[in-house]
């Protein structure tokens, strides 16, 4: 059991539509999943933002290091081929 | 519009327990859920005593003797533990008796199947904290029995007959009891074996008739409106 008096961090994702991913809300405290879930129903659904909530805790995720910035996320731009620019879009065509 | 003003007093009153938590919970998180309920339980008021007259007058400038609330909503927040007792006793009654009238055809039908829902959510913040509480620290334990035993004794009034009340009083009474019984035994509680109304009650708050700490709620409920007649945001 966690002695800790502070009840752990939760993150809280939030599906606003069916078909759409969830998405990150914000997090909040909670003692177990359970309340959690609750939590995030009241914190972040109660003017019908959400279809679905899913809670993580915030120890499970894993995040790249803001120090890591450059060798992560540079590299890509200086390689146009990875971009998917070079095709006409259909007209008509929505949500690309 | 006896049922109206009698239901309609358990909605407020109890908001208005639920809303003094306001700046007080024991974490953010939870004064946030108990002021979503607070509000839920306000709209319902809101609902039910429009059928009865002004709703603001209602609720404004009647006296301690003309509400019709149980003495159970009216009982001080106490610890945290007081108040999850009260709201796993009241969510309970008032969700077994909305199903109830839901499936009926009267006037409190419509609002009976709206609030069905809210009311199920209710029940459900009180019996996870219950089981919390109850099957969690010594201490936590300790507390939550003895709210529920505090409690106990005005749990008899929701089951006496309402006038325009159409349910089957004895149905609800035996399913509340088993889910009551559910949740504190799960919780590792001991359901109260005391009398569920006391002597002294006679009837009690449906007839008028309200504990101590109720007058002191309404004055701080009613200052500003009779202070300030007609005050408006």
């Amino acid at each position: 059991m966690n002695t800790s008096k502070d009840w752990p961090l939760w993150e809280v994702f939030v599906r606003s539509r069916r078909g759409l991913s969830h998405t990150h809300a914000g997090s909040l405290h909670a003692p177990d999943a359970e309340m959690a879930l609750r939590n995030a129903r009241d914190l972040y659904t109660r003017r019908n933002e959400g279809v679905s909530i899913w809670v993580v805790p915030s120890t499970a995720i894993t995040a790249s290091s803001p120090d890591e910035k450059d060798p992560f996320f540079e590299p890509s731009a200086d390689k146009p081929y990875r971009h998917p620019t070079f095709y006409e879009i259909p007209e008509g065509v929505k949500h690309l | 519009m006896t049922a109206a003003l009698a239901l309609g007093d358990d909605a407020l009153v109890l908001s208005h327990r639920l809303g003094e938590w306001a700046g007080h919970a024991p974490v953010l998180e939870e004064e946030v859920a108990l002021a979503n309920i607070a509000l839920d339980l306000l709209g319902q008021a809101r609902t039910l005593l429009s059928l009865v007259g002004d709703e603001d007058e209602l609720a404004y400038l009647r006296e301690e003797r003309a509400f019709r609330n149980l003495q159970l909503v009216e009982q001080p927040n106490g610890d945290f533990a007081h108040t999850i007792a009260r709201q796993l006793y009241f969510s309970t009654y008032q969700r077994l008796l909305y199903g109830q009238l839901a499936a009926g055809d009267g006037e409190l039908t419509g609002l009976a199947a709206k609030a069905v829902k809210e009311v199920a959510y209710h029940q459900d913040h009180a019996e996870q904290w219950t089981l919390r509480l109850g099957d969690g620290t010594a201490e936590s334990h300790e507390r939550m029995q003895r709210a529920c035993d505090a409690l106990w004794r005005f749990t008899g009034e929701m089951f006496q007959p309402v006038e325009g009340l159409d349910v089957d009083r004895e149905a609800l009474r035996s399913a509340w009891l088993e889910s009551v019984t559910t949740v504190l035994k799960r919780a590792t509680l001991t359901v109260p074996d005391t009398a569920d109304t006391g002597a002294w009650s006679a009837g009690a708050g449906r007839q008028g008739l309200h504990t101590e700490s109720f007058g002191r709620m309404l004055a701080e409920m009613q200052h500003l409106h009779r202070s300030h007649p007609g005050a408006s945001w």
